[in-house]
């Protein structure tokens, strides 16, 4: 291939390790006795439930509705009884529980009615729209409904469309597989966005460790009579991550502040491919998934899941050994710990790792910084590591600001390397919460003021309304002794002067009262303003955070969807 | 902080594993060096490094840091090496205690401990020997020193009088010395012709030395515990200078080579000047610290009053760093070409 390839500075080489999950083809895992499907599996707004208990579902049928645009949608993945819709716990460190529909199978595996569609009749907004309503999501990790990525920019011509297959954390190989499985369906999908996007070349990367992918999706390309490039890129992680592979394959860097297509290129995960193309030519919703099951296992292997399949159903398919003591979803470089065994599989699993002792040995102790400069030689976005670290641990948040802490893609190659076992990642992660919680309180605090200052007006329209209502009466009283002048003369006498006097005093501070307050109402208060764009803004963002924090809490200091988008494109692995 | 996060995986690497990759570099120069004085060479690395580690040891015990951890980083040992390295070889055993105590106990724990010192603990222990002892610390002995080990072990425990024969100056410091003090009839030529002190490129025998440090630095640089930014500055701005002058004027002026094989040049630059703590992080920075540090050495040790000048440039560029850090962050991805 005469492909020219760039380089990415940084980046590390850790022992790839994923062999042993190639040797035997994609499984089709059995039926679990139980599905826990959370409504909540994608960067954006939550899905409303669309069942209740007791009511029987069919395989492919929605559960959950999305909630607006960037949002997708969630189905029932085999045919069953929903036993309830309710909290239970995540497939996220935090272990918190998430509103998730329960289903028990009956085991017939009953399909709604599918309807397959050829895209290229169809609208590119209604295409999109089934995208949405099909539950395709960016399968790489990142989870960003994919439908919301495939607008071209308005004012930047889509150049390239890149197709991520580097799948560069260690031990995973469900992208792998796929591509040496089902490539012919992937290169369809991709010409499911490359219509969309009408970029005007598509390259798809590929880790040089895979060659029977390399292979698998070039003969793919070249059967259905494509012109996508088959490239395989240097093996380096993070190669797979979103910006880094722009990177390698167009020598476009994206910085944090931008989106992709912005820079006319545009990227997705092959298995995003994959499910893009069984959603319109087939009209299934994305009910399962690829997972590599491997690591400290007696029987290393990719399964096609269920999404909502409990974990536990999943590592029993590859015998753990005894030593087991837990397991990491994702990759061991950006991956987390799981919860528990009851945590169900989702659409960001695209891979269970069996840890042990042996395998990831407990962390030695951390040392002082010695400002060695490896973490900086190895960050692929050339931050600079220890500074981040350095203020991080001094809570100087603005300072890590300063140094671009939110450039961080928390890739973990700094605390790869750092001689020192710095879990430097943790910082990070730790400064970024911090200074999000503190933004929210300040948003909290803006408004609190902006109330105040509502109730305060108030008070003075009120009050000026009093005076205006006082200067009215007082009028209507000195009409009244004018009109009877006779009778109340001598009243009049000793009263008119002093009433006079008050009622013109208070017509004179009403007029100022109405005039001011004119004057108030006619000046936009910048901080009513702000606040009301700052709540929806953090209405939205917690929408977006809070069910799948924090790994997706990147998305918080984007301001809205799309920069929700750039985030996560960066976060976008393998 | 919780341990039990991402990356899960580790490089196979410690400080203590950078710290004995260092001392091992360090060992093709002394063994050329015991190869050069004799094996007192080894002694006085061994008081050093005892006296540092106890120095240490009680800092630790003192600060109420975790002992087994910190003491066995090797860091106090590399400290320790590059004193002895740097001191006169027969220097009293009480001077290299004095600096090592310095060294560690002031230049390093007092400023935070390890990775926290802005100071080079060894030049730190140099300069104030230098400034304190300056007899003692310019003594340095002829390298065809006729005497055997244990009359070098009778000088260095004091119990021998400190003989003129016995402690000469440096090739660098006879140099110096000739060109001032003669009748200026002198020239660099002349000096050097002496081939009882001088010997092919720069002082006899010591030029051998610089060259096995040269070696080590290398070592190093391949392995990838150092970086080649500020050595290249270092040598590039030391020979500059002197490559100038000595253009200029060479009958005043030894010629840069001499001088990059003199004194403590070699040492410095890949021992000293890379010294990841004291020393700037930023690619440019580093370059920027070897520059000024080399430049600066030369023009001390040509123009000032010392018989050399790496650890008072060292010293004051390390002062240096946070300014030229903040002024050389290089750009991040995206951001390159744009303010
Ligand atoms: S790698 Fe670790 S010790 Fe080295 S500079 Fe970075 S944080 Fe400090
Ligand atoms: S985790 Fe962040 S700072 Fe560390 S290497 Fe990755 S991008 Fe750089």
């Amino acid at each position: 291939m005469l492909q020219q390839l760039f380089k990415f500075k940084g980046g590390v080489k850790p022992d790839t390790n994923k062999t042993p999950s190639v040797q035997l083809p994609i499984g089709i895992a059995p039926l679990p006795a139980l599905l826990i499907v959370p409504l909540h599996q994608s960067i954006g707004g939550m899905p409303n439930p669309l069942v209740e208990a007791g009511q029987r579902v069919l395989k492919g049928q929605r559960i959950g509705g999305p909630d607006k645009w960037v949002s997708s949608a969630v189905h029932a993945p085999t045919s069953g009884t929903v036993l309830a819709v309710e909290e239970r716990i995540a497939a996220h460190p935090s272990g918190l529980p998430t509103l998730s529909v329960v289903i028990e199978p009956d085991g017939r595996d009953e399909w709604i009615e599918r309807t397959p569609l050829d895209h290229t009749a169809l609208e590119p907004e209604r295409v999109r729209e089934i995208l949405r309503d099909s539950g395709v999501v960016g399968l790489g990790g990142a989870v960003f409904p994919s439908h919301a990525k495939l607008a071209p920019a308005k004012s930047v011509p889509m150049e390239d469309l890149v197709i991520n297959g580097a799948e560069c954390e260690p031990y995973m190989t469900c992208d792998d597989m796929l591509m040496r499985e089902r490539p012919e369906e992937i290169v369809r999908g991709i010409g499911i966005f490359r219509d969309l996007l009408q970029p005007q070349r598509v390259l798809i990367g590929i880790e040089d460790n895979k060659p029977e992918a390399v292979a698998a999706m070039q003969a793919a390309v070249h059967r259905l009579g494509e012109s996508y490039a088959v490239v395989a890129v240097p093996t380096r992680y993070p190669a797979g991550g979103a910006k880094q592979l722009i990177r390698v394959l167009t020598g476009k860097e994206v910085p944090a502040s931008k989106r992709s297509p912005e820079m006319g290129v545009q990227c997705f995960n092959v298995a995003t491919a994959y499910t893009a193309w069984r959603a319109i030519a087939h009209g299934e919703p994305v009910l399962s998934r690829i997972v590599t099951l491997t690591g400290n296992v007696e029987q290393p292997r990719n399964w096609e899941v269920l999404l909502g399949t409990p974990l536990k159903d999943l590592v029993a398919l590859g015998q753990p050994r005894p030593d087991t003591n837990r397991y990491l979803m994702g990759g061991p470089m950006m991956g987390f710990e799981m919860p528990s065994l009851e945590a169900p599989i989702v659409k960001a699993s695209n891979c269970i790792i069996a840890g042990s002792p042996a395998l990831f040995p407990p962390a030695p102790p951390e040392m002082p910084c010695i400002r060695c400069g490896a973490c900086a030689e190895a960050c692929p976005h050339e931050l600079q590591p220890f500074e981040m670290y350095w203020f991080s641990r001094a809570k100087n948040f603005g300072k890590t600001q300063e140094y671009n802490i939110f450039d961080c893609i928390e890739c973990g190659c700094c605390s790869y390397v750092c001689p020192s076992r710095i879990p430097l990642v943790q910082y990070f992660r730790f400064a970024k919460s911090e200074i999000w919680s503190r933004e929210r309180d300040k948003n909290m605090a803006d408004a609190a003021k902006a109330r105040f200052e509502l109730r305060n007006e108030r008070d003075e329209r009120e009050k000026a309304e009093k005076a205006a209502r006082l200067a009215k009466a007082a009028a209507a009283k000195a009409a009244e002794k004018k009109a009877a002048p006779e009778a109340g003369k001598e009243t009049a006498a000793a009263d008119s002067p002093v009433d006079a006097e008050a009622a013109k005093k208070a017509a004179i501070a009403a007029a100022m009262e109405r005039a001011r307050v004119q004057r108030e109402g006619a000046q936009p208060k910048n901080t009513d303003g702000l606040t009301v764009a700052q709540r929806k803004e953090i209405a939205e963002i917690e929408a977006r955070r809070v069910p799948l924090q924090p790994e997706q809490q990147t998305a918080f200091d984007a301001e809205n969807a799309e920069n929700a988008e750039a985030q996560s494109s960066r976060r976008e692995k393998q | 902080m919780n341990f039990n996060t991402p990356p899960y995986l580790t490089q196979n690497v410690s400080v203590q594993h950078v710290m004995l990759q260092v001392l091992a570099a360090l060992l093709p120069g002394i063994a050329v060096y015991v190869w050069l004085i004799g094996p007192v060479v080894v002694v006085q690395i061994a008081i050093t490094t005892a006296a540092s580690l106890l120095a240490e040891a009680f800092m630790l015990r003192l600060l109420n840091k975790p002992l087994g951890l910190f003491l066995g980083d090797g860091s106090a040992i590399v400290t320790a090496w590059l004193i002895a390295l740097a001191f006169p070889p027969l220097a009293p055993w009480w001077l290299l205690v004095v600096g090592a105590l310095f060294a560690i106990i002031v230049a390093k724990h007092l400023y935070g401990g390890l990775g926290q010192n802005p100071f080079n603990p060894a030049m730190i222990a140099f300069a104030v020997c230098i400034v304190s002892f300056p007899a003692l610390m310019s003594q340095w002995p002829p390298v065809d020193l006729p005497s055997g080990v244990l009359d070098h072990l009778a000088l260095v425990f004091g119990y021998s009088p400190r003989i003129d024969a016995m402690s000469g100056a440096t090739p660098l410091d006879t140099l110096k010395t000739a060109l001032k003090l003669g009748d200026g009839s002198a020239s660099v030529a002349s000096v050097m012709a002496d081939a009882h002190t001088y010997g092919y490129f720069a002082g006899k025998g010591w030029e051998w030395v610089g060259a096995a440090y040269l070696l080590g630095g290398l070592w190093l640089w391949q392995r990838r515990i150092i970086s080649w930014h500020a050595p290249a500055g270092f040598v590039g701005g030391m020979a500059l200078l002197a490559g100038g002058l000595w253009l200029w004027n060479p009958g005043q002026f030894a010629n840069p080579v001499f001088h990059l094989f003199s004194g403590g040049s070699m040492l410095g630059a890949w021992f000293i000047v890379t010294d990841p703590v004291s020393g700037c992080t930023t690619v440019k920075g580093k370059l920027i610290f070897g520059l000024a540090a080399g430049a600066l050495a030369y023009v001390i040790r040509v123009f000032g009053g010392y018989p050399d000048g790496v650890a008072f440039a060292v010293l004051l560029l390390n002062i240096c760093v946070p300014l030229i850090d903040l002024y050389t962050q290089p750009p991040i991805f995206g951001m390159k070409g744009k303010p």
